[in-house]
């Protein structure tokens, strides 16, 4: 009650004038978001119905219905392999990078000496771009002059191991570099939010006799779901948009296909097959609602309370 | 439990102590280790890693690839391209996100949360999801003289700067809205009362009390855009005009690369990113850690 009286107040505070000026504030910015943001979004969907070559106008002519969807699920034949790549992807950085980041920023909470050193060391790969992180990598995945090889002594012809051309081992080389980048992302992220556990409960627990693991799983874990939760979008959302390093390497073919790398290279690089790439963002936006879904939903629990 | 129990608590855990620091040295170390091999190798004349090998000792060091790939790749130039793009998008990105922010976090309206729902999803999407139709919007809409000079967005740095501003206003409403709420409400209902007008409020009384995470805010967005690679790739067609991450491919021979050039040339385009890094440490953890923690 007493609320809803004080909202009632501020706003006979103001005046015609101050309405219009926060209705441009906020307005400027929501029109430049929807008409760079949302309404692409909208069209890509709008598009994926039609068979446009980017050429000429659209007409009735253009609708093909579903059968963009049709030809990417049965006779497209990268399109799976760039699913299986991105979901890939999302698993490897869900099992194994994100909890390496996880784990790292638990050992870097506790009071130990050179913990900023460490920080820096795992955090600096986060500060580069991916594009220059490809190119790091090729100096230790090169066939012939790369480290790895020359020191595995398989830099002979017959003994080569062609870690980012053998479309069998190159996604895996790949992931390899890019957790190298994600992993102290979810390290500091994790570790602001260990930061902000209130340390009474690590002394209760301490009292009660837990050990570090008891007390990290039992208490402070359950605690830090909000964290979890921005931790896991963050990282689904990496992969979804996973696209610079595969395109450094070989353009994102042969091995490295992503439902991002198929979309330009279908519609804008090398071909314009418009409908049909934006059928590709189609299904790469409804996999990225997942995320984008569970995180706003935790917007709206934490606004009710 | 008393003083003794945990002096003796304290000294149980030692083993455990050496134990966590051998294996934060070694993750650290492999960590740092394809950071510090792009180093090595840049520091070697591509004649002596022929001679001896990629992993030998250096028969000489110099930094005559760092020059090469500085004059070759023309980086000066490339460099300034960044520059022409991050600046303006950084300070319009703040600025349009610090207005959507003020009105959000200290006006009750009715669609507040629609609104900051709105800016956080259209963050989230992956922008390949909406490049095909941008890319045709690029390229169809007319924009006049002064702000393009062959009359659309496409191959222009204004389009790289506007999807740049676009793209980041979410995330930085998102963090700025977080933030002033932390703020007091009676700063903005004494001034109101007070009879100031809603844009002297928010230029006088809020945006100074924001410092901090504008600060934050804006190391951060820098260093986004400065790493940016896939607007630039796909809305920028003349090659002179993108930005210093795609200089890189100037270094990239069609029949032969020499690593230890790639090698200068990816560090030097690393530098900046890394200098602001460690100059302003402390503003890009809180920029990243404010969006991910409330208040």
């Amino acid at each position: 009650m007493a609320v809803s009286e004080g909202r009632r107040r501020r706003y006979s505070l103001l005046t015609r004038r101050d309405k219009l000026v926060l209705a441009l504030m906020v307005g400027i910015p929501v029109f430049f978001d929807l008409a760079l943001i949302w309404g692409p979004t909208i069209v890509s969907i709008l598009l994926s119905f039609t068979n446009w070559k980017g050429i000429g106008g659209i007409s009735a002519s253009n609708i093909v219905g579903l059968k963009n969807y049709e030809s990417l699920f049965t006779v497209y034949p990268f399109f799976w392999s760039a699913l299986r790549n991105n979901l890939l992807w999302l698993v490897f950085f869900l099992v194994i990078a994100t909890p390496l980041g996880m784990f790292l920023a638990v050992l870097l909470d506790r009071e130990i000496r050179g913990s900023r050193l460490y920080q820096t060391a795992f955090y600096l790969p986060v500060v580069l771009s991916l594009a220059v992180v490809g190119f790091i990598w090729e100096l230790q995945y090169a066939p012939e002059q790369g480290f790895i090889n020359n020191v595995l002594g398989r830099t002979g012809q017959g003994s080569l191991i062609d870690w980012l051309g053998d479309p069998s081992l190159n996604i895996w080389a790949v992931l390899v570099a890019a957790s190298w980048r994600h992993v102290g992302y979810i390290m500091v992220l994790y570790l602001a939010g260990l930061k902000s556990v209130d340390p009474v409960l690590r002394e209760a627990a301490a009292i009660d006799g837990a050990n570090a693991r008891q007390t990290f799983f039992r208490v402070v874990f359950p605690v830090m779901q909000p964290i979890n939760i921005v931790i896991v979008v963050v990282t689904m959302i990496e992969s979804l948009r996973a696209f610079d390093i595969a395109y450094i390497i070989n353009r994102g073919k042969n091995g490295l296909e992503l439902l991002s790398t198929l979309i330009t290279n279908n519609s804008i690089s090398e071909a314009n097959l418009v409908g049909f790439g934006s059928a590709i963002a189609v299904v790469l936006l409804v996999i990225s609602l997942g995320p984008i879904v569970i995180y706003l939903t935790r917007m709206l629990r934490e606004e009710a309370t | 439990m008393t003083a003794a129990t945990l002096a003796r608590a304290r000294r149980r855990v030692r083993p455990g102590r050496i134990l966590l620091h051998g294996f934060l040295i070694v993750t650290a170390a492999i960590w740092l280790f394809p950071l510090l091999w792009a180093i090595y190798t840049s520091f070697r004349p591509y004649s002596d890693t022929l001679r001896n090998g990629y992993v030998s000792l250096p028969s000489t060091l110099n930094i005559d690839n760092f020059a090469n790939a500085w004059n070759q790749a023309e980086l000066p130039h490339f460099y300034l391209n960044t520059l022409i793009v991050a600046v303006p998008a950084v300070i319009l990105t703040l600025f349009l996100a610090s207005m959507v922010a003020f009105a959000v976090a200290r006006f009750s309206f009715r669609f507040n949360l629609a609104l900051l729902m709105l800016f956080t999803a259209g963050n989230l999407l992956p922008p390949q999801v909406l490049i095909v139709p941008l890319y045709r919007l690029y390229l169809l809409l007319p924009i006049p003289a002064p702000l393009s000079d062959n009359g659309y967005l496409y191959d222009q740095y204004l389009g790289i700067i506007v999807i740049h501003v676009a793209f980041q206003t979410g995330f930085a409403v998102f963090v700025l809205s977080n933030y002033m709420r932390t703020l007091s409400k009676e700063l903005t209902e004494a001034a109101l009362v007070d009879g100031a007008p809603v844009w002297a409020i928010y230029r006088r009384v809020i945006l100074p009390l924001c410092k901090p995470a504008l600060a934050a805010l804006a190391t951060l967005q820098f260093t986004w855009i400065y790493n940016d690679f896939f607007w630039a790739l796909l809305l920028m067609k003349s090659g002179d005009k993108r930005p210093i991450t795609s200089a890189l491919n100037n270094l990239q021979g069609q029949f032969f690369t020499n690593n230890n050039l790639l090698a200068a040339g990816a560090l030097l385009v690393a530098v900046p990113t890394i200098i602001v890094y460690f100059a302003l440490q402390r503003q890009f953890i809180r920029g990243l850690t404010l969006g991910s923690t409330k208040g």
